[in-house]
Order: structure tokens, then C-alpha cells, then sequence
């Protein structure tokens, strides 16, 4: 196929040559862009929690009255026996919160009593002796909390459990040589010392901003007794989940009605808190890929309706070749060729757009670099597109008879 | 004329059906996707204090001591309860308020109802006449009660309804935390959005449902929601809250004009440097002065991926009008004949290309009406949505206006091009070649 001839007539079509080029090159630019987001938003919403997520349910119990941290730490023990009493109950913890949830405390932790920067953020977890239990934790090194360890906290305390629990994530940060067990660290509150650590447990929120601790947590041994109330984690048997969420709150209510448990996120199943605090990324992933098929099917449309028209136009020129001697694949290997310069072209332009507003998200959007293996593939996709699209026009020239030559219209 | 070319344009667009519907599928899905997006930024962005957003101003003291401190960085987003009160009580804006959030235990008389936990606003008396609240019944309370920890009360329009049918309430008594309240105000609907008097709270958040003395709130240890920052030997304590160095409260004030802010801010300064002499400051002066607005830009209220998804969409439009920019060239420029022989009759290069553009025009609005129609499903799509700012998303005048705009404009805009191509052809050798 000689290309000299394809360009010199280009060159008598520059504004829809210019056209599609642009045309394919905006596509690229937005599509690689795109196909990133989606992959991004995808590996972020399927990050582990680390829990057993099919069997665990939340309750968040709100107390109704007032009441000392004795009487509210009383009230939710009772609860918590309630709850373990209960047939398709596994076991219990109460907390401050579980992962997914959005926000809560997190705090900082410092190696040094009088360092001025803190080492790391990480998310503070309450819990008792069951918390591990309940959310099938995989203790990795050092032990479980010890039940004679669990003490109830009221706000007005300070945090400073003289033992904690972390993940490995803060115990690779903090100790990277992997002796974590029996060391000092120091919450906001003081010093406490880590009796073990579990393999992995994610943070509250998913969040950006959580990023940088996103698995640096702290299991600390206490019950959070506050007059407004808080959580119980339920981890049901298996397969018994949704007796186990309906018999949990009717059970609550019979020991002690003086409570609010919300119809709205009062109960929870963990498989509902997951689709929650991921809801916005996977809106925006099922976005970008409607607007992505959306856009690669309006620029194939636009290839076709400007080849059919230079199909069209050149009819005469195709029947004279024709008659000269070039054979059908000459004329189908003559549209294929000029379109896939074009798209060269295109893909070309559209590169380097890619890569410009990439770097124009990374500085506004707080996104990550383009990685090349999303140019590439966008390249790939639409020089086949271009090629798929062209494909009927340039048929429909090959099947010009070499009469046409000899017409005058 | 213009009916006449209107009339050529419509023979010349049923003549080529497919394409025809190809240019204005192009244009209603690229105004759609740009009207939809558009729409939510500018729900989002909008002024939550229309007429009064220029008047209210959120001062920014920085207390801290000076551990981990760096220059140049912004001051706490709160206030401590000693500051608020200070500054609540110097009166120097036209109005103030101090004010934070929380949830109080709702007790119904109505044994029909169980109990419930409600969002609750701690706030000073000013709020009410400062952020303009509609009342439907009685009013709000008064810097006395304020002063005099009143067990009073304001309630929203929603649980006045829930509660007393809709009746006029004020009066009656409201239990809260098994302690007894006064009715002594029900709202009218009221939702400023962005929720901007506490960022806090979900920016696009409801309204409390109920308002109380922030004494008062005190005094019954009603419990606080939002933000709590503490340093030094602060703990959060909320038993002692108010002697604690942790900022957890909102201060708002209201500032006539230019000057007021000017000596605002001076005052603001005075105040750094005397608790810094007293000792209660440790860092270097450090006050702003931020409005509304600019409250908001701070905050970056507005979500980055509605902000994402407006730039994607509107590179969607262009790529939807190069399409069109290529195919009415293809079309225009295959009429070359038809034009030739107008053009040999008498008709002037301007009338050609007046004619174009009338054609490329009617695939505009064609296109604008099909975008309006997408842009309804897409907003409908976008009120489905869990997010706070969901049922907020819906269209206003303006926005329909700028769809039309949006529609047209573009398109013509897209004809020129390939109108000016076709009047460019020399009728002579049009009519030669055929």
C-alpha cells in the first residue's frame, strides 16, 4: 500500500481530516482518564476490612434519660449478656465504632513522651475481651486482651489503657524490626504497652483524608460508657444472620425498653455498612464508564458519517481506479489505511492531552499519575474502533464497479 | 426569509434521517451530561444567606500553645468556650452568636410514641434574628434567657408536625432528657444549604430539629456532636468543657459594613495580644476574618467529584461538537450542487450561509430539547442517590435558560465552520461538474 498518494489527498480534506483527528484525540484524553478513575475507585472499594464480614451485624444503641458512667456501663454489660444469650449469636463486642463507619476517633501515636511530631495517626478502636472473637480477627503475635483488663471509660477519663492491641500496619510503622509485642508506645492519654497484634483491621473511614493510616489501628481494652450510648457488633453463626438481626434488637427491647435503636442505621448489616461508605465511588465508577462507552460510540458514528460521505464524494475517483485495475481489498486497504493516519495522528494529539489533564487532576483533584499501561490501552481501543468503525464505509467503496468511471454523474 | 429557511433546513434534515438523528443524539447527550453536572455544582455552590452572605463573618482565633507549630497556618476552625464567651459578650458586631451542635433524647407525651434522638442546636440568642429564620409560630428567646439558662425551646416546623399535629405549640412543654421545656417557637421550613453555620455536620445536612440556649445545654450536660480539638492537657472532658483548651464551637458574626469588618478585625487582633499577655495565648497572633463565602471556599464545601464530574462532562460536550462540527461539513459540502444552483440564481454568499446556520440552529434546539429531557432523567437519577445534597438537585429557570443557551450557542457555533466552508464553493464549477 503506498501512503503518499492516501496523504496528498488528505491534504484536499484538511478540515474533516482535522476534524476526526481531533475528534479521536479528545476521546483518548478522556477516556484514559477515565479508565484510570474507574480502576482507582474499583481497587479502593475493594480494599479488605479484615473482619468476617458475611456474619457480622451493627446495632447502634442510643440511651434515652440520663445516667452516670456506672449506671450506663451496668445497663450496656446487661445488654451484652442479652445479646450473647441469644440463640444465633456467636458473640458480642461493644465499641466506639467498626470499620467502614466514616469517621470517629482516631488519635495520634508518638514513640517519645516529649516528641513534637507524632509518628502516625491511627484509628482507636473500643473493645473487650471479645472483640477479636467477634470480628475474626487473626491474632498474629502476643494475646488477647485479658477479661480482669476491660474497664469502662467514661468521657471524662483520659485514654490511657495500660495495654493495647495493634495491627501489623502500625506495628511494622512503629517497630519495622517486627518486636512490636511488649513495647511502649504513648497515646494522647500516656504511655501503654502492646500485648498483641492482629493481621489486619481497616480504619473507620475510607476517606481520603484517613488515608495515611488507612490500616494503623488500636484495639484498646475498655467499654465506652456514655449516656448517649453506642455500638454492640454482633457476629451471628454462620448462615443465621438474618435471625440473629431480628431477634437482636426485639431481645434488647424486651430487657430494657428506656432505649432508641433508629429505623433508619440503627441496625446494620456489615454487608449494608460496605455498600454505604462506598456508594460515592462506585456511582462515579458506573459514571465514568457510561460517559467512556458513551463517547467511543459517538466518535465511531462520527467516523462513519464522514468516511460514508468521502465514499460518497469520491465514487468517481474509486470507479476510475477501478477501471484502471485495483482490486476490491485495493480500495477496502485504501479507507483502512488513510483512517488508521488519521487516527495516528489522533492518538498521537491525544496522548499528550491525556497526560496534560492528568497532571492538571493530579494538582486539583488530589489524583494519583496516570500510569502508562491506561494510555496504551486507550490507544489501543480507539485505533480499533477507528479501524471497526471505518470498516462498512470502506466496504461499501470496494463494492463500486469500474463503470462508475464512465458516468458523468 | 427566516421561515423560508426554516423550511429549506427541514427538507434538507429529513432528507438525511440517520444523520440528522446522529447530530442531535451528539448534542442532547453532550447538554445533557454538561446540564445535569452544571446543575448540581450550582446547587451546590449556591449562597446559603441570599441577600445577607455578605454581612456574616466567621472569626478565627488561634489559642493553641506552641507545640508542632508552624508559621502561616491556618488558626483552629472552632472557638474555646472562654473565647466565644468573650467575644459574645464584647458585642462588637451588629449581631453574634456562639453555637454548637448536638442530639437530645426527644421524650413524647404521646405514649403512641417511643422515644427518639433528635439533632439539636446549643446557640446564643442572636441566632435567630442573624441568620433571618422564617417563624410560624411564636419567636425565638432572648439574651436574658440566655443569661438565665432557661429551659426554652425552638423547634422545627418537621417535629411540631410529628409532635403536635401542626398546631400552634408555643406554650406547651417539650421533655427532653427527662427535664421539662417551653415551646416557645416553631420554625417555618427553614434549610440553608450548604448547612454552612456548622461544617461539622454533613455540609449539605438538614436543619436542626431543635434549638436551645447553649447555657442551658450546659447546664443539663446535653450531649455535644461535631468536632471536639484539644491540646496541651486538653481531653475532651465535657463535664468541664468549659475550661478546657479544646475548640468545639461555632462563632458567627454579623458586620453592617467595611468599616465594621476593618475594626472587627482590629479588635480581633487587640483581643490576640491581651490573652496573650495574660498568658492564656502562647502563639504568635494569628487572627482571620473570613465571609460566609469565603467560609465555604475554605472548607471546600463543594465535593470534588461533582467539581470532577463537571469538567468530564463538558469535555464530553466538545467531543459531542467536534462530531457535529465533522458531519454538518460532510453534509453541508455534499450539497454543494443544490447550493451552486442557488447561488447561480441570485443568492448572495451571506444568504447561503444565513441559511446554513438557520439549519445548523434547528439541530440546536432539537438538541437542546433532547438534552433538557436527559438532563431531567439525569438530575431524577441524582436525587436517587444516598448523598445529603441528593433531593437538593433539581432545575431552576436560570438553569433551563442556560440549557437553551448552552444548546444553541454551541451549535451554531459548531455551524460555522462548515456554513462557511459551503459559501465558499464557486457556483460555476458546481454547475460544470454535474
Amino acid at each position: 500500500m503506498q501512503i503518499k498518494p492516501i496523504l496528498s489527498a488528505l491534504r484536499r480534506h484538511k478540515a474533516g481530516t482535522f476534524l476526526i483527528a481531533m475528534q479521536i484525540a479528545l476521546t483518548l484524553a478522556i477516556v484514559c482518564n477515565a479508565l484510570f478513575i474507574i480502576q482507582q475507585r474499583l481497587t479502593h472499594l475493594s480494599e479488605p476490612t479484615g473482619i468476617d464480614e458475611p456474619n457480622i451485624f451493627i446495632i447502634q444503641n442510643e440511651w434515652v434519660g440520663k445516667g452516670t458512667a456506672e449506671q450506663v456501663d451496668a445497663k450496656m454489660r446487661e445488654d451484652l449478656a442479652v445479646l450473647r444469650a441469644l440463640p444465633g449469636v456467636q458473640d458480642v463486642t461493644p465499641s466506639n465504632s467498626y470499620p467502614l463507619r466514616g469517621g470517629g476517633w482516631d488519635d495520634s501515636v508518638k514513640l517519645k513522651p516529649d516528641q513534637l511530631q507524632d509518628t502516625t495517626g491511627s484509628t482507636i478502636y473500643f473493645g473487650d475481651d471479645h472483640f477479636i472473637d467477634t470480628l475474626g480477627l487473626q491474632l498474629i503475635a502476643g494475646r488477647n486482651f485479658r477479661p480482669e483488663e476491660i474497664t469502662a471509660m467514661d468521657v471524662r477519663d483520659r485514654l490511657g489503657p495500660p495495654v493495647v492491641i495493634v495491627t501489623k500496619a502500625l506495628a511494622d510503622k512503629l517497630f519495622p524490626d517486627g518486636d512490636a509485642v511488649g513495647k511502649t508506645i504513648y497515646l494522647v492519654g500516656g504511655p501503654t504497652t502492646i500485648v498483641g497484634v492482629v493481621k489486619l483491621l481497616q480504619a473507620q473511614s475510607v476517606d481520603r483524608w484517613a488515608s495515611a493510616f488507612a490500616y494503623r489501628s488500636v484495639i484498646v481494652p475498655r467499654r465506652l460508657a456514655i449516656s448517649l450510648g453506642g455500638w454492640y457488633i454482633v457476629r451471628a453463626r454462620p448462615g443465621q444472620l438474618d435471625a440473629a438481626m431480628r431477634a437482636a434488637p426485639k431481645a434488647l427491647f424486651e430487657h430494657n425498653p428506656r432505649r432508641v435503636i433508629n429505623d433508619e442505621d440503627g441496625l446494620l448489616s456489615f454487608r449494608e455498612v460496605r455498600s454505604r461508605a462506598y456508594e460515592r465511588d462506585r456511582g462515579m465508577a458506573i459514571l465514568m464508564g457510561v460517559i467512556c462507552v458513551v463517547l467511543l460510540a459517538i466518535t465511531a458514528a462520527g467516523i462513519v458519517g464522514l468516511t460514508s460521505f468521502w465514499v460518497g464524494q469520491r465514487r468517481k475517483q474509486i470507479g476510475v481506479r477501478r477501471a484502471l485495475g485495483a482490486t476490491r481489498q485495493d480500495i477496502l486497504h485504501y479507507f483502512m489505511t488513510e483512517n488508521f493516519l488519521i487516527s495516528c495522528g489522533g492518538v498521537l494529539v491525544g496522548a499528550l492531552l491525556a497526560i496534560a489533564i492528568n497532571l492538571w487532576l493530579v494538582t486539583r483533584f488530589e489524583m494519583h499519575r496516570l500510569s502508562l499501561f491506561y494510555l496504551l490501552t486507550g490507544v489501543v481501543i480507539l485505533l480499533l474502533l477507528g479501524q471497526g468503525a471505518v470498516l462498512a464505509p470502506a466496504m461499501r467503496a470496494s463494492r463500486v464497479p469500474p463503470v462508475e468511471a464512465t458516468r458523468s454523474v | 426569509m427566516f421561515s423560508y429557511y426554516l423550511d429549506l433546513a427541514l427538507r434538507s434534515l429529513r432528507r438525511n434521517r440517520a444523520l440528522t438523528a446522529l447530530m442531535v443524539l451528539a448534542i442532547a447527550l453532550g447538554i445533557g451530561a454538561s446540564m445535569t453536572t452544571l446543575t448540581v455544582l450550582h446547587v451546590l455552590s449556591g449562597d446559603p444567606m441570599p441577600g445577607s452572605s455578605g454581612t456574616l463573618f466567621y472569626p478565627q482565633l488561634d489559642p493553641r500553645d506552641m507545640d508542632s507549630y508552624q508559621e502561616g497556618k491556618e488558626p483552629p476552625r472552632q472557638v474555646t468556650w472562654i473565647d466565644g464567651m468573650n467575644l459574645l459578650h464584647a458585642k462588637r458586631g451588629d449581631r453574634q452568636a456562639l453555637m454548637t451542635g448536638g442530639a437530645v433524647p426527644v421524650q413524647p407525651a404521646q405514649s403512641s410514641l417511643d422515644p427518639f434522638y433528635s439533632d439539636a442546636r446549643y446557640t446564643s440568642s442572636d441566632f435567630f434574628a442573624m441568620f433571618q429564620t422564617p417563624f410560624k409560630y411564636g419567636r425565638g428567646w432572648s439574651e436574658a434567657d440566655d443569661d438565665a439558662r432557661a429551659r426554652v425551646v425552638v423547634i422545627s416546623r418537621t417535629l411540631n408536625d410529628k409532635l403536635f399535629g401542626g398546631k400552634d405549640s408555643t406554650g406547651q412543654t417539650l421533655r427532653m432528657k427527662d427535664t421539662p421545656f417551653r415551646v416557645i417557637g416553631v420554625l417555618d421550613s427553614w434549610r440553608p444549604s450548604p448547612h454552612f453555620y456548622d461544617l461539622n455536620m454533613d455540609d449539605y445536612a438538614n436543619t436542626e430539629e431543635v434549638f436551645v440556649p447553649l447555657t442551658t445545654s450546659r447546664d443539663l450536660r446535653f450531649d455535644h456532636n461535631g468536632s471536639t480539638d484539644c491540646w496541651g492537657t486538653g481531653g475532651g472532658d465535657e463535664e468541664h468543657a468549659e475550661t478546657q483548651p479544646c475548640v468545639w464551637l461555632q462563632f458567627w458574626v454579623q458586620l453592617g459594613d467595611a468599616g465594621k469588618v476593618a475594626a472587627y478585625k482590629e479588635y480581633l487582633t487587640h483581643y490576640s495580644q491581651e490573652q496573650k499577655q495574660l498568658g492564656r495565648f502562647l502563639r504568635p497572633v494569628n487572627v482571620r476574618l473570613p465571609g460566609l463565602m469565603e467560609w465555604l471556599d475554605i472548607n471546600k464545601v463543594v465535593p470534588g467529584d461533582v467539581r470532577l464530574q463537571t469538567w468530564l462532562a463538558f469535555g464530553f460536550l466538545l467531543v459531542c461538537l467536534v462530531n457535529t462540527v465533522g458531519l454538518m461539513l460532510a453534509k453541508f459540502l455534499r450539497r454543494a450542487g443544490e447550493l451552486g444552483v442557488r447561488r447561480a440564481l441570485g443568492a448572495s454568499k451571506r444568504e447561503v450561509f444565513a441559511q446554513l446556520l438557520v439549519e445548523s440552529g434547528v439541530i440546536g434546539l432539537a438538541g437542546g430539547i433532547g438534552g433538557l429531557l436527559l438532563a431531567m432523567i439525569g438530575l431524577w437519577l441524582v436525587r436517587r442517590e444516598p448523598s445529603e445534597y441528593a433531593a437538593l438537585a433539581h432545575l431552576d429557570v436560570s438553569m433551563l435558560l442556560t440549557t437553551f443557551l448552552l444548546a444553541i450557542g454551541s451549535t451554531l457555533l459548531a455551524g460555522l465552520l462548515p456554513a462557511w466552508r459551503a459559501c465558499q464553493i464557486t457556483p460555476a464549477l458546481q454547475l460544470k461538474s454535474q
